[in-house]
Order: C-alpha cells, then structure tokens, then sequence
C-alpha cells in the first residue's frame, strides 16, 4: 500500500499491471528445463561428499550397468577439455590477491562438500541421476577449515597448500587517517565497540539453475542457454576459458526464474556442457536439483564483523573503525572476492562522519564459494552501521531516533562528498526517517511496551529502526576500473520505430522475473505517445542484443533504462528533423507530444510519429544526406553510482517463555528516486524487507565441524513464505537522482539491505531491560529463549 | 531430487492393494497423498521398487459420526476433517487439528490413514488420535485387526503395520470435552518443533516431537486426575522423555517447550 499517491499524467508513475505476468502466471513462459532437444546428452554431476579430500579412485562400473548411463569421466579425463582454462574470477581487488586454480571439475583434491569430481553422460535427466547416484568415489580425507575465524588462526589446515595461506587479500580505506581516527577514539566521550556475524545465506530462487549447449549442424556455432542473469559477460568468458572465438558463440538466457545474485557467475556446468558439446557435437544439457543447489550454487554473506564508533557527549559520531573477515568459500567465483568492498565504502551509514578506516581480510575455507547475494556487501554494511548506532543511542541516552537525527547527513549536503570517497547524489534523510516514525506510530507502540513490561508480560514489544543509504546504479566504468573489476559498468539500448509505427526496444538488461519489459515500455511509450502495448522489448539474447551488461546491483533501472531513455531521444530528435522537413518549418519551432509533432503557433501544421516513421521507411522524401529508418542506438555509461536510502521500522512481539519472535508490522519509507511504477516498486520492496527478515529470523547455512552443510534442504532451510510475512506499510520520498535525466536511483536491493538490522534491532529493544544486548541471526525461537536466559543469568 | 526407479500400480480397491502388497512384500509403499512419501523419495531416503497407489479408493473417504463414535475413513483428507461439520460437532479436537498440518496443497491431498502409516511422531494428527483414544482398524490378507492407538507406534516411522496390511478406518470417540492443541514451529507449513494435545478434558494429553514416536504424557493426565493445576502439570510433561535435537531445538529446549505449551494448553482446554 503506498499512501502518498498523486495521479500521473503520462505513464511514468502508473501502476500499470505487468506484461510479463499472464505468461508466467498460465505457464507459458519458457524456462531452462522446458527446452525441448531431441538427441541431448544429459549431464550428472557427482559431488563430493567431502569437505576436503584426497580422490583417491572414481568407480564408475555400478553407474555404467545402469540403462541409459553411457559415460562416467573424472576431472582428469575432462581436463583436456579446458585445458589451462579455469573458471573466472573478474575481481582481482588487489595486485597480491591469492587465486586458486579452479577447474569445473576437480582433478586431485575435492575442496568442499558439493565440488564437482566426476561426470556423467547419459540418455535423460533420469538416466542421468541414477547414475552419479551410483558413482563410488574413494575419497582420502583431509583436515577441513570450516569457521571464518578457524582459518586465520595459527596452524590452521591450508584449503590451498600451493597458495601457502588461507588469506586470499586484505583491503582497506586508510589512507592517512589512522592517526586522526586514533585521536578521535581517544577523545571520544563515548566508544562503541561490537562484534556481528553475517552468516550464511542460500539463495534459492524459484528456478534453480540450468544450463544447455547446442553446436549447430555446421559452421561451428555454439548456442549457449542458460538461467542466467549475464549471458553477455557469460558470452566473453565461456569464449575465453574454452577458447571459442566469440563471434560463433551466441549466448541466451531464456524464461529466468529469479536469481538474487546467484546467477550473476559463469559455474562449472555452463563450461562444461559447452566443452562437451563442442567435442561431441551433439547438445548437452544439465538441470539442478534443489538439493544440489544448496552446495553447487554460491551462497551469500558469511562475515565475521567488528566496528568501533567514536562520539562526543551529544552522540555525534567522529570516526568509524571496520575490521572485516570475508568468507570466500574454496574457490573465488565471478566476483566473489569484490562483495566485502561493495559494502566497505558503506559502513559510515547515512551519517556525516568525517573519519574513516575500513579493512576487509578475506580467507578460503572448505565451504561452497561465496558470491553476489541480493544487496551484496551492502546489507552485511548496514546491518553492522545500524546496529551500532542503536548501542550508541543506549550509550548516549537518547533514542534510536534521535541518535540518527545527529547524524544524518544534512539535507542541504548533497551532493556529499563521503570519508570513504563516495559522491552521495541526493536525498533528504530526516524527512524520511519523520515519516516512518509517523506511520509506525512510533510513540503508541513504546506506550504499549511499557505498559507490558510494567505489567510482567511475558509478550514483549519491541521497535526497531534500520536507516540506510546504498549504492545502487552499477557503475560507472572509470570507478570499477580503480576497483580493478574487470568489466565496464555501462548499459546498451537500440529504440527502433517499425514502419507501422510499432516499436521494438534491444535492451543489454536481463530481466529474470523485475519487470524490465512492463518498464521499458512504459518509459518509451511515455515519450513517443504510443500505446505501451505496442513497444516489444527484446533482451536476454546475444544474437538479438549483441550488447550489454546485464543485471545485477539496482543497475537495470538507473543504467539500462537510462540507455533507453536516451536512446528513445534520439529517435524524436531524428523524427523531429524528418518533421520539420515535412512541415517546412525550423526544428526549433516544433513541439512533440501524444505522438505528434506540431508547430507553434500554427496548429493546424502537424505530422504524428506515424507518418514520419512511414516516411522514414520508405526513404522517398528525407532531408538531405539523412539515413532512412527510425532507429538509434545508445550506450549509456554512468557518471556515478545512485544512492537509494530509506528508514525502516519493524515492530516485533517476542514471546519471553518459547523464544518466538512475531513480526507484527513493519513500515518502510524509501527514496529510490522518480517512481516509473510503483506497483512494480512496492513488490520489489515487499520481497526485498521479507528476504532481509528471514536473515533476521530464518535463514541460516549450517555447517558442522566436518564441513557438512546440515540444513540442505528446504525443510531445514527456512526460506520464509507469505504467511511469515509481515503487515507492510510503504510509503516514498522522492529526490530525484540527478546522476541520470529520469531521477531514478533503484530499488532492487532496497528492502533486503534495510530489513535484517530493523528486525534484530526490535528484538533487542523489546529484550533490553531483560539485560539482553545483542541476539545473533537469525533469531530464532531457541536463540532468543536462550539470549534471555543467558542475560538472566544462567538457564531456565 | 530425482527419486530412484520404481513401478507404480493403481490399486482399484484395499482388497486389490492388499494383494499387490502381498505379492511385493517389504518393496512396496503405499501411496495416498504422498506429501510425506515422495520428498522422502526424492530425497532417496525411501526407494521402494514399488508403489501401490490406493488414492483413489473414494469409498474410504469419509466421516461417520453416530453412538458416541466419530468412523473416518483411511483416505479421508485433511481438508475434509479440517471442513466438516460432522467433526467440528462430534470431535473438535480432530478438526481443529487437520486445518494446522502443512499448507493447504499438503491439506487437500494428505490423508488421515496415511499421516498414521506413516508414523512421523513430528506430525499433528498421530498425537491428536492417541490423545482422543483412538482405534486404527488394518486390513490384510486374513481380515481386519482393530488396533488401539496407543499401542500402534513404535518408533521413528514404525508401526505395528504388517507390510501387507493397510489401514482402512480410524475411529475416534465423540469427544466435546475441554480440548485443545498447540503447536509451535517457525513457518506456518513446518512440523511442529512441540505440539501438544488435549482431550477429554485432561484426560488425553499427547505430545507431539517428543521421542521416537507420539507419546501420551501420562505424568500431566496423572497429575491432573490427582486434581493438580496446569502449572503443576505441566511442570511434569518432559518427565522421563529423551525428546530428539535438530536445528531448531536441542533436548533442553525442547523440553521446556513442552512443558510452556502444556500449561497453555491445559489452561486454553479450561482443564485444570
């Protein structure tokens, strides 16, 4: 529900039902594993049921009796495959970084449970199941490093012995501040010093993953399908591990079912079901289970985080010190080893704290590799920052309102220059943290908890504050170059008017489920005065959007639609000429609008979009020297970063006797800039708070000390679902960005970054005169009895 | 999640599946709603080489109620106990209990003779069925066998169930005596972490996740006879159990649970 609504006048800013929905909402949408391929080699993947072990033998004869297994090969048979190719990694953050060799299927050594050792080939999905099933792997076990911390102590076992360390890097935002940070710690009035862990998450996006290669009949061609979030950066890197030339590779990404980050990778499969398919020429396909997910798709977060505050006696905070230890997993994937930074410019929150010191050391364990998951870097940064700032509140006296109210960078600030180098486009902080405490009804809910505690209940109310800022819009190129990412950040987009005045949209974006095609339509459809219906998007192909970046980090909006906008103006302007021509009259003295150009002043002097677009087809009549058709092309590269912000207030009812925590409201107030529709908006916010709220309360990777995941499966793995939901009440502010001509900032990872610290911090004040001051995530009903417990001293 | 191979046979009537179970012996599985069954299947932690589907027995879908006895059928599903007002009349208990197992889908395929069969002692209905009482009537190749429910669970996914013999009917008594169940978990779909149930007015008391099977807490139905209040017994409803330890609860906890979910259930039942 939003509550500030004004009726728009164009289609920006309607709450247009999507395009995509009835597709996927009847069923006939495509997705990976509905491809039909007559003749496919089916791929199944045995997996180590090792953290760490030695393959000793691989005994494929039980498999190999099976009917329709055909081939059982272990990573050395496939190493001729890819040869000195190994899987990716496009963020080497520093000149030192260590990286290990990663081949899609283990030679030697298997590094966590879930590495792929061995391969087999068989008739069906069915055939081929059966068949690693019966795979029997000798494995010499090894010692395992599971725990972040583990792996830096002394004498820890080596997931790499070649690399000599289980440290991959170290980073940090120093520069010469240490000593005024130091200085500012000595001075302060009051220092807050605390220690989070970001725990593990699964990203489990209704589709699992999926990939199939098909080589054509002639000419060497590969067709690459996959459910993916990049297949133009997947198109680059499987031609350059394997060595395709690019040109005879073609890369699509069908139907996506969701990916949160986790598809934004090239995985072992997708190198691998291309390699064979090139060598056997036949198609190779390969589908995930749910249950390999788990342990076969890269999982998110795991941190170990400590941050120090210092303040004056008012509770204005000085400097901010960040030590972090990053858990890569055993391999660095795409961009695995850069998510830690993408939060490192960001623990200073939305404060106007001048000093700064951040350091990140990131170490390998026997675990599945980390990577990119929904808010990347930037909830773990947030979660750290606002936590933090609701101990100083305690600390200080003041409340958790208050102690932001300090803080907050000032409305007139922008753009602000931050202590870790940022240029913050736009917002006015204390207006939207005024409206969330209005709409929480901040002041009857804390009446109402102190009337429980007075009264001995054992339901406890707690309010919880999360305010946050984040970088969204990803990237200006020039700014990942200093990052050393390797990869560009701009975006693609082709506008091209049909004869018949329809109108076709090549976007580099790749939508897997946002929107991106209700949205592109609409914006186009606003400036050309045509009917949204009739503007087609095309994307998620190589061969049809040859050009592209793809979607990831809040960038399709910002980056990409940017693009389209853009590219949509220089159609006017070239329809603009060719009416101007027509009318006989100068460019300067025409206005377009509902699709028609007219001249000023003159009425009666007008042409629509569609007869110029016919014009421009047949070519018969053009200004001099100009090239038929309506169509342009622009790449769009961005000269900042956006930065969405917004306060999110939860409200928690904690059952003292079991532990259980209710989620009982939650109010969200987020600036993401101009709206193009906020129905689309509000659904991104609404998954975005419930994914962050079930790191809060549910969600939780866990290993055993043999490196074994124990929650595998979804009924251990507690993925929330409608019912946990909370009540949500949304309302917006808006300051338009001015980084791009529609004032957009994104809203991808919005509610995901703000809803794990608003939740935890609701526990704790609904705890805190029990004594209790941190609960770890997620808080579930045994952690939290047991927090209370503990705070009483001892147990029940 | 690809299960292992296996044949499948539809059954036409029990008579017919008792005899394909006959035939197949310790391989075959019968398959009702299968909302518990094939996850373990795919899952692999069940690979039986057969399956004899009987849910389409419609004649063992129903609910009787008449001379103090509530007769369901073996096929009944949980969304039709949760819906009838035969059984919110005769047996609120069990009614009640049906509309908390699982999510709706699960409701509307799961059956009460299979959630029996089954055995899980983390499911709702084995634990309502034990507090009311009840009788679960098996068929095999030689007739019919009336079991009571409290001796038909013997352990983790066990039961005294020859592996030709299926269940038919469940008889509960009309029971409209204070009742009441509890169930705690942390997704509105899950198995319950602890539940407990009461019937009869506190003369039923089960507990639901509490050891290898649904036990009655025979110390809270003692106390309460002796004329204790539900805190006192309460206090005893964990007494000599060794309840299991997973993710979402270690034994202590789990115990303890048990013991605030008793109260609460006792008071809510207005027993004691």
């Amino acid at each position: 529900m939003t509550i500030t609504e004004e009726a728009p006048a164009g289609h920006i800013g309607a709450r247009r039902l999507r395009k995509e929905d009835p597709a996927l909402l009847t069923g006939e949408s495509k997705f990976i594993d509905d491809l039909a391929l007559p003749g496919a080699i089916w791929v199944g993947v045995v997996r180590s049921t090792e953290a760490h072990a030695n393959i000793v033998g691989i005994d494929g004869s039980a498999a190999l009796a099976i009917d329709g297994v055909n081939e059982v090969l272990s990573g050395e048979d496939l190493a001729l495959l890819w040869g000195e190719g190994a899987l990716p990694c496009a963020w080497p953050v520093t000149g030192d970084m260590k990286t290990p060799t990663h081949l899609p299927v283990a030679r030697s050594t298997a590094k966590y449970v879930g590495d792929a050792v061995a391969v087999v080939l068989a008739d069906s999905r069915y055939a081929a199941a059966d068949g690693a099933a019966a795979v029997v792997v000798d494995y010499e076990p090894l010692p395992a490093v599971v725990e972040i911390e583990d792996a830096v102590a002394d004498g820890a076992p080596l997931v790499h012995p070649d690399l000599e360390s289980n440290e991959c890097y170290t980073w940090g935002l120093w520069g010469d501040n240490a000593p005024a940070v130091d200085a500012a710690f000595a001075e302060a009035a009051h220092v807050v010093s605390e220690r989070y862990l970001q725990q593990r998450l699964i990203p489990a996006p209704m589709e699992p993953r999926g990939c199939a290669a098909v080589p054509s009949p002639a000419g060497g061609e590969l067709t690459l399908y996959s459910a993916t979030q990049i297949p133009h950066i997947l198109k680059v890197m499987t031609a350059v591990v394997l060595g395709i030339p690019e040109n005879k590779l073609r890369v699509v990404a069908p139907s996506v079912g969701g990916g949160f980050g986790c598809k934004l990778n090239v995985y072992a499969e997708e190198i691998l079901c291309s390699a064979l398919a090139m060598q056997r020429g036949a198609p190779v396909r390969w589908t995930e289970g749910r249950a390999e997910a788990a342990v076969s798709t890269i999982q998110g977060r795991g941190q170990v985080q400590h941050i120090e505050l210092a303040a004056d006696a008012d509770g204005k905070v000085q400097a901010v010190r960040v030590k972090l230890l990053a858990d890569m997993g055993a391999y660095l994937q795409l961009v695995t080893p850069g998510v830690p930074l993408l939060g490192g410019f960001l623990y200073h929150g939305c404060y106007d704290i001048g000093l700064y010191l951040f350091e990140c050391t990131s170490v390998f364990t026997n675990r599945t590799p980390t990577d990119a998951y929904r808010g990347a870097g930037r909830p773990e940064a947030t979660y750290a920052i606002e936590r933090a700032m609701d101990s100083l509140a305690v600390s200080v006296g003041v409340s958790p309102e208050e102690i932001r109210a300090r803080n907050f960078i000032a409305a007139d600030a922008f753009p602000y220059e931050s202590s870790a180098g940022l240029t913050f486009d736009s917002g006015d902080y204390q207006v939207v943290l005024d409206k969330a405490v209005a709409l929480a009804g901040v002041a009857g809910r804390r009446a109402e908890a102190a009337q429980r505690r007075a009264a001995g209940s054992s339901k406890r109310i707690g309010v919880g504050f999360s305010s946050y800022v984040e970088m969204c819009g990803l990237a200006p190129s020039r700014v990942l170059a200093s990052l050393a990412y390797g990869a560009g950040g701009w975006e693609a987009a082709t506008v091209r008017v049909s004869p018949t005045c329809k109108v076709q949209v090549v976007t580099g974006s790749t939508p897997h489920g946002q929107g991106h095609e209700t949205c592109w339509s609409m914006i186009v459809a606003d400036k050309l005065g045509v009917d949204p219906d009739d503007v087609e998007i095309l994307h998620s192909d190589t061969a049809v959007s040859p050009t592209g970046l793809d979607t990831y980090g809040s960038r399709s909006l910002a980056v990409g639609g940017t693009a389209v906008y853009m590219a949509t103006d220089k159609v006017i302007d070239k329809a603009r000429a060719i009416a101007a021509h027509q009318l006989e009259a100068s460019e300067d003295d025409l206005e377009f609008s509902g699709g028609v150009f007219r001249v000023r002043g003159t009425p009666e002097a007008e042409v629509p979009l569609a007869g110029i677009a016919f014009a421009a087809f047949t070519a018969h009549d053009l200004p001099d020297g100009m090239e038929p058709n309506l169509e342009a092309h622009v790449t769009y590269d961005p000269p900042n970063f956006t930065f969405p912000n917004g306060t999110h207030i939860a409200v928690v009812e904690v059952d003292t006797d079991t532990g259980n925590v209710d989620l009982i409201d939650y109010v969200a107030v987020d600036d993401c800039g101009v709206q193009i529709n906020p129905l689309i908006v509000e659904g991104q916010v609404h998954g975005g708070i419930l994914q962050g709220a079930a790191q809060a309360l549910y969600e939780d990777a866990v290993y055993n000390s043999d490196g074994q995941l124990v929650s595998a499966n979804l009924g251990d793995y507690l993925v929330p679902s409608a019912a946990e939901a909370p009540r949500y009440r949304l309302d917006s502010h808006a300051t338009p960005s001015p980084t791009n001509p529609m004032g957009v900032k994104g809203v991808g990872e919005a509610g995901t970054i703000a809803a794990a610290p608003a939740v935890i911090n609701a526990v704790v004040d609904a705890l805190r005169d029990l004594g209790v001051t941190d609960v770890d995530m997620p808080a579930s009903p045994q952690t939290v009895w047991r927090a209370i417990a503990d705070a009483q001293g001892g147990a029940s | 999640m690809i299960p292992a191979a296996f044949d499948y046979e539809v059954a036409e009537s029990a008579e017919a599946a008792i005899s394909l179970l006959a035939e197949h012996g310790d391989d075959a599985k019968l398959l009702a709603g299968g909302h518990s069954l094939i996850p373990m299947m795919r899952y692999r932690l069940a690979t039986p080489s057969v399956l004899v589907d009987v849910g389409r027995l419609d004649d063992l879908r129903y609910i009787r109620a008449g001379n103090g006895t509530v007769s369901i059928g073996a096929l009944t599903r949980h969304s039709e106990l949760e819906h009838s007002a035969a059984l919110a009349e005769a047996c609120p208990l069990l009614a009640s209990v049906a509309a908390l197992v699982g999510d709706p889908a699960v409701r509307h395929r799961g059956t009460l003779g299979g959630t029996l069969a089954h055995a899980d002692p983390a499911s709702d209905l084995p634990a309502a069925v034990l507090a009311l009482g009840g009788t679960i009537v098996a068929q095999g190749p030689g007739g019919s066998r009336e079991i009571a429910a409290s001796d038909f669970f013997t352990g983790y996914f066990e039961s005294v169930l020859d592996a030709d013999e299926m269940i038919t009917e469940v008889r509960v008594p009309a029971d409209r005596g204070g009742w009441n169940y509890q169930k705690f978990n942390r997704r509105a779909q899950d198995w319950a972490i602890v539940g407990v149930a009461v019937a009869g007015g506190g003369s039923g008391v089960s507990l639901v996740n509490m050891g290898s099977v649904p036990v009655r807490a025979s110390g809270v139905e003692a106390a309460l006879a002796g004329g204790a209040s539900a805190a006192e017994a309460a206090a005893v409803a964990a007494d000599g159990l060794e309840p299991p330890e997973d993710l979402n609860a270690d034994a202590e906890y789990r115990s303890h649970l048990a013991r605030v979910l008793t109260e609460r259930a006792l008071n809510a039942a207005g027993v004691a």
